[in-house]
């Protein structure tokens, strides 16, 4: 083996980790999923964050027609103090034949956590007392602020509270 | 100032989006009389000799409708026997989800062989009497006699939708089970995620 070839073997040795992970990049590493336990600590982090917590599933027709609102939500606030979470509620056993295809489809970049835990009775009331389950849903917390929207939204509607927020 | 001013907006902007919630356990329960998939009419009036029902707000396309619908036939095959049958409403519009059509409705509970009625809601004027706002959503109602019946329960079938096996709490039975020992049933209201009611628009 001259220098050469082994200096290229060694360069693509260690480009191949890096490009492995490349290669994942669009989604499917990124989606988490959780308990309620492992999501309750999402609804409550105390920073000088606001955190938009939506609560959707692929066959929620309403739901899915608020998603580019809060893509444009997480695009447009990309540099602020903002974070955008997508809670879907979609069966874990179509996580690879629902839930990802839909999020490339969708080229969704906000982050996405699958949220498999049948028990909803216990834990409805716990991400807001008021919510009676159905969704979408929107809980929009951070710098003192905390309100729970069982409603769809329009991308001017959720830009106006974020900018108030934040302009606060 | 400016905080204050934010304050008020939000406050009277949430005050706007009032939040429907299920009709109180113990109200009356509102009357209804619905066109029924094999062409009669069926209303609360029916269940006189009925010592209640079960009312379920249900559709046709939902997934946590699929996963529920064996329990919902298993439900009225257990309690129909002992005075408590199962009834279905579809509240959504057909405009806005073709999948509920009144054809669609028929074809369904033919695959599913229903054994109880399946109504349509078409003038969307029972949920909203209800405070339904999803599918599937269950209303046990005592009958008072008198032509009364009132609001017993309010909420899901069971503690898991996803597999039945693995159910800790069937809240729907116990609650008739409570009304059949003469007591409240308790929790009375329950909550589960569920598809929101399609309204016209």
């Amino acid at each position: 083996m001259n220098p050469i070839h082994r200096f290229m073997l060694f360069f693509s040795l260690l480009l191949f980790p890096i490009s492995l992970f490349a290669e994942k990049g669009s989604g499917e590493e990124n989606v988490k999923v959780v308990d309620f336990a492992g999501l309750e600590p999402y609804l409550k982090k105390s920073n000088d964050t606001i955190y938009v917590v939506n609560f959707w599933a692929t066959w929620c027709a309403p739901c899915i027609k608020e998603i580019p609102y809060f893509e444009q939500l997480g695009a447009a606030y990309q540099k602020d103090k903002v974070k955008v979470l997508m809670v879907s509620l979609d069966m874990a056993n179509q996580l690879q034949s629902r839930l990802i295809p839909f999020m490339e489809k969708e080229k969704m970049r906000n982050e996405v956590i699958l949220l498999d835990d049948p028990r909803s009775n216990r834990w409805i009331p716990l991400v807001d007392e008021n919510w009676s389950g159905v969704i979408p849903a929107t809980l929009v917390y951070g710098k003192g602020f905390r309100e729970f929207y069982q409603k769809e939204f329009t991308f001017e509607e959720l830009d106006e509270i974020i900018s108030s927020l934040l302009s606060n | 100032m400016k905080n204050l001013l934010f304050t008020v907006a939000l406050f009277l902007w949430s005050g706007l989006v009032l939040q429907a919630q299920p009709i109180a356990v113990g109200s009356k329960a509102p009357a209804f009389s619905l066109k029924n998939i094999d062409g009669s009419t069926v209303s609360l009036a029916d269940y006189a000799g009925e010592k209640g029902l079960f009312v379920i707000f249900s559709c046709n396309p939902c997934p946590y409708v699929k996963a529920y619908e064996d329990r919902m036939i298993g439900l009225h095959q257990e309690y129909a026997p002992l005075g408590y049958p199962v009834v279905l409403i579809n509240p959504n519009d057909p405009g806005q989800q073709p999948d509920d059509s009144f054809e669609k409705m028929k074809q369904r509970a033919a695959e599913k062989n229903y054994p109880f009625p399946y109504l349509q809601d078409i003038e969307q004027t029972v949920y909203p009497a209800y405070g339904a706002t999803r599918t599937p959503e269950v209303f046990l109602l005592k009958n008072d006699g008198d032509g009364n019946f009132t609001v017993a329960y309010t909420g899901t079938i069971d503690d898991n939708y996803q597999d039945e096996a693995a159910v800790e709490e069937k809240f729907a039975a116990n609650a008739v089970q409570a009304l059949m020992a003469g007591k409240q049933p308790d929790p009375a209201t329950t909550r589960a995620i569920g598809c929101g009611i399609k309204v016209k628009k």
